[in-house]
């Protein structure tokens, strides 16, 4: 077996570490949390950080109209599917196909990821954003506007007495190795295929 | 020129002298500047955590209170033996049972001492005992929620004083009798006591695991005052060791009538001796009649069983197990020190400390070194057993604690003193003053094998002008030394709940790591909880009414409750849905003859009410829980005793 394949097999088993670990965390931290509030989002689950947190943010979070955080969305039966299917169209190029198959892989994960990022943040908006009506509190910007609650999609934002974070976990790293060892697969496949 | 420096020389000697003059001045003082030395030794910095548990007893409140050393901070009143409404300890349908005796309910007592749980002689943080005298009963309080959930009436016993000791794997808590009883008790002449009463000291069993109390056997001794006690310790692990006053066995003017004797006891009992023989099927099975409550975390509820029936075990029957050690002047504190080899008996009407040895108490046995018996049971020669007597100039010799390094810190009533002295020597190193009237004195593990001895709290009974006048009844109060060093410095005083009678002491570590935090509400297993908005209800049983609430910020679930009618038994039994660390809820409804409801994250608690006037009564949440607690609130219609409106509960409905 060629170099090359050997790192898109690599490339093709590393994204499913994102069954074992959490993808994402978002912690949200306050004064009268001195363990703050946290949640892991899994490729099929949201989990606690620390024990009942889900309830906690739920809590907190309908003061301001905010949906308590459901049980399962769709996305959680969509993602780990599309994992397996493109893990398996991986492991079938880094048997069979030669290098420029390994590009298309890439490709192909590169935009079923942006697609996935994208739904987090249409989810994330969706969330922050479209609040009960007969909220308890109704906070409005310097403009105007109805404040939004939309925690950010990467990175520390303040929201209210919170302060937010979003960063992504262990899984979203094996996801993003895989992604990078299959263009460094095609990569390596492309010089040894010119050599001779 | 010779002038100039000449007096410019005087000059400067001039300033040197009223400068060292006030150094020394200074110095000496221990005010000013050099006073806040002593303020940094006890500050804590906000947010930052004490370096011991204090539980120091509440006496006559029936309570225990949790203070932080070395700041004196006052924590938490844990509720044991008196109900308190601020918990509903005592009120709630839940914990009533708990103060459940042989005489009906009784919502008080008076609390002494407390002792944490051993293992192995050192202290383990998992319970504290503590006894109620008034009406002899011993406590058990969990140390993970800081709650009592347990208490056993004590039969053939009363002034349960001698308690709540524990043996050093709480193989045993004790309960010995101060006041001694017929024993059935019976209808006889009060004049007829001496030869007729007896004193019960009995031995109850710790359930390793649970900490289930139950008493294993009472020994049934002479009719004398058993006034405080001490387990052996390492080489004496097997013993308890109680002092005695009244040997005389007066009944009347005690004050004159039990001071009679130069000499009373120490009663040296081989427990373990005692234990082998009713294990192997000894003593005398006696009915009795006795409550003992058991709180359950899981149902939130206490239950009361009577007990009806006692072992006893006479002392004769048993060769070998009870001894008397004489000791001068009514002795009242009974200490053993951390190695075991000295017992300490605080002749309270004398000056000076009568120490015994137990080496030389079992070699006196061996020999058959007596002096007599009493009763059957043998006297010890005092020469024989003596180990050695610490004279100092104190009045009234009362409690010792030990630091673990070979030092004993004595309390003196009379003289309102703390002294400190060294065992094997008897020789006095320092003596500090308490502001007044010091009892008992405690050091965090200074009665177990490894005493803590960094801090000593002396615990006094008249405070007069330490603090802010508070009309005719003033604080009672405990005091803070510094004894890490050769003398003791009196660092703090903090004022105390009700008679700071004993306390037990325990390094933090060693407690909050085990504190718990929430009950979950998947393990509550009350049968009226409601573990869900889903879950509420009302339900009607004749005229009894049993509501299945639920609170959760910032709203009770049902809040609209209608077809309640006068007359009716309404329970409330209210289950708070919270899952987060600090977040209780309260409850109280108008005209309940009841207390409040102050229930912790995913706990059920019951109160009862009954209506009496028709209407529509409001309740609310007792405790602030949100921004929105003002809004938590309800209300209940309650009609006429015939009426018939429609049982009917709800939540939210009108603005849908």
């Amino acid at each position: 077996m060629k170099k090359s394949n050997i790192i898109m097999l690599l490339a093709a088993i590393l994204p499913l570490g994102l069954f074992l670990f959490p993808l994402w965390k978002i912690t949200l931290e306050a004064p009268q949390y001195p363990t703050p509030l946290g949640m892991y989002i899994h490729i099929n689950d949201f989990s606690d950080v620390n024990p009942h947190d889900i309830k906690n943010i739920n809590l907190m979070n309908h003061y301001v109209g905010m949906k308590y955080i459901p049980d399962a969305i769709p996305e959680f039966k969509i993602f780990p599917a599309g994992i397996l299917i493109t893990t398996l169209i991986g492991l079938i190029i880094a048997f069979k196909g030669n290098y420029k198959w390994f590009l298309f892989w890439f490709i192909l994960m590169m935009v079923l990821s942006s697609a996935g990022l994208y739904d987090f943040y249409i989810w994330e908006h969706d969330y922050g954003h479209n609040l009960d009506p007969k909220a308890i509190m109704k906070f409005t910007n310097p403009d105007g506007s109805q404040m939004g609650f939309q925690p950010p999609l990467f990175g520390t934002k303040d929201i209210l007495n919170f302060r937010a974070h979003s960063y992504p976990r262990l899984g979203a790293y094996f996801l993003g190795l895989g992604i990078a060892a299959s263009l460094f697969a095609y990569l390596v496949g492309k010089k040894t295929h010119k050599k001779p | 020129m010779k002038n100039i420096i000449k007096s410019t020389i005087a000059m400067l000697s001039v300033l040197v002298a009223f400068t060292s003059c006030n150094n020394s001045e200074k110095s000496d003082s221990k005010s000013g500047a050099l006073a806040s030395n002593v303020a940094e030794k006890v500050y804590v910095a906000p947010g930052e955590h004490d370096e011991f548990y204090a539980f120091i007893s509440g006496g006559f409140s029936g309570q225990l209170s949790v203070y932080g050393l070395p700041s004196g901070r006052l924590f938490k009143v844990i509720p044991v033996f008196s109900q308190d409404a601020e918990k509903a300890y005592g009120y709630n349908e839940e914990t009533k049972p708990m103060l459940n005796t042989s005489h009906g309910f009784v919502p008080w007592d008076d609390s002494h001492h407390p002792d944490i749980s051993q293992t192995a002689g050192e202290i383990d943080g998992r319970w504290i005992f503590i006894n109620g005298n008034n009406t002899p009963r011993i406590a058990k309080i969990d140390l993970s929620t800081f709650e009592t959930t347990e208490i056993i009436e004590i039969p053939n016993s009363a002034g349960n004083h001698s308690s709540s000791f524990v043996t050093e794997n709480t193989e045993y808590v004790v309960a010995g009798t101060r006041f001694s009883v017929p024993i059935p008790q019976r209808d006889m002449p009060i004049k007829d006591y001496k030869g007729n009463f007896k004193g019960s000291l009995s031995f109850i069993s710790v359930d390793p695991e649970h900490g289930h109390m139950d008493i294993k056997f009472q020994l049934i001794m002479p009719g004398f005052d058993y006034d405080l006690s001490h387990p052996g310790r390492g080489k004496s692990h097997g013993w308890f060791f109680f002092t005695t006053y009244n040997t005389e066995e007066a009944s009347t003017l005690m004050e004159v009538n039990a001071s009679q004797n130069d000499k009373d006891f120490i009663a040296a009992v081989n427990w373990k001796k005692i234990e082998e023989y009713v294990n192997n099927g000894g003593g005398t099975m006696m009915p009795a009649n006795y409550a003992h409550n058991v709180y359950d975390e899981s149902t939130h509820m206490a239950t009361s069983t009577m007990k009806k029936e006692v072992l006893t075990v006479n002392p004769l029957d048993v060769p070998g197990a009870v001894y008397f050690l004489p000791t001068p002047k009514s002795p009242h504190g009974c200490d053993v020190d951390p190695t075991g080899e000295y017992i300490i008996g605080n002749g309270k009407l004398s000056s000076a400390l009568t120490v015994h040895s137990f080496t030389k108490m079992l070699d006196a046995i061996e020999n058959e070194k007596f002096a007599g018996d009493a009763y059957g049971i043998p006297i010890i020669n005092f020469e024989d057993v003596l180990a050695g007597t610490v004279e100092s100039s104190g009045l009234g010799p009362l409690h010792t604690e030990f630091d673990g390094k070979g030092n004993a810190y004595t309390t003196f009533f009379i003289s309102s003193e703390v002294v400190k002295w060294k065992l094997g020597t008897w020789e006095v190193i320092d003596r500090q003053p308490c502001y007044y009237s010091v009892g008992h004195l405690m050091i965090p593990g200074g009665n177990s094998r490894k005493p803590f001895g960094k801090y000593v709290v002396a615990m006094n009974k008249i405070t007069k002008d330490r603090y802010l006048p508070t009309g005719p009844e003033v604080t009672q109060s405990a005091q803070l030394y510094d004894i890490s060093g050769e003398k003791m410095e009196l660092l703090l005083d903090f004022p105390t709940i009700g008679e700071p009678h004993y306390a037990a002491g325990a390094p933090a570590d060693l407690i909050k790591a085990r504190s718990k935090k929430i009950f979950n509400l998947e393990d509550n297993n009350h049968p009226y909880a409601a573990k869900s908005e889903g879950e509420t209800k009302v339900v009607r049983d004749g005229n009894t009414v049993h509501i299945y609430m639920t609170t959760i910020r910032s709203h009770f679930s049902p809040d609209n409750i209608e077809g309640i009618r006068v007359g009716d038994k309404v329970y409330f039994h209210v289950t708070n849905l919270e899952q987060d660390y600090d977040v209780p809820h309260g409850i109280s409804m108008i005209g309940a003859n009841t207390s409040e409801l102050l229930i912790m994250p995913g706990q059920t608690e019951t109160f009862t009410w009954e209506p009496k006037q028709e209407g529509v009564w409001p309740f609310y949440c007792t405790d602030f829980c949100s921004a929105l607690h003002q809004e938590m609130q309800g209300y209940v219609r309650v009609s006429a005793k015939n009426a018939n409106t429609p049982l009917k509960w709800s939540l939210g409905e009108d603005i849908e």
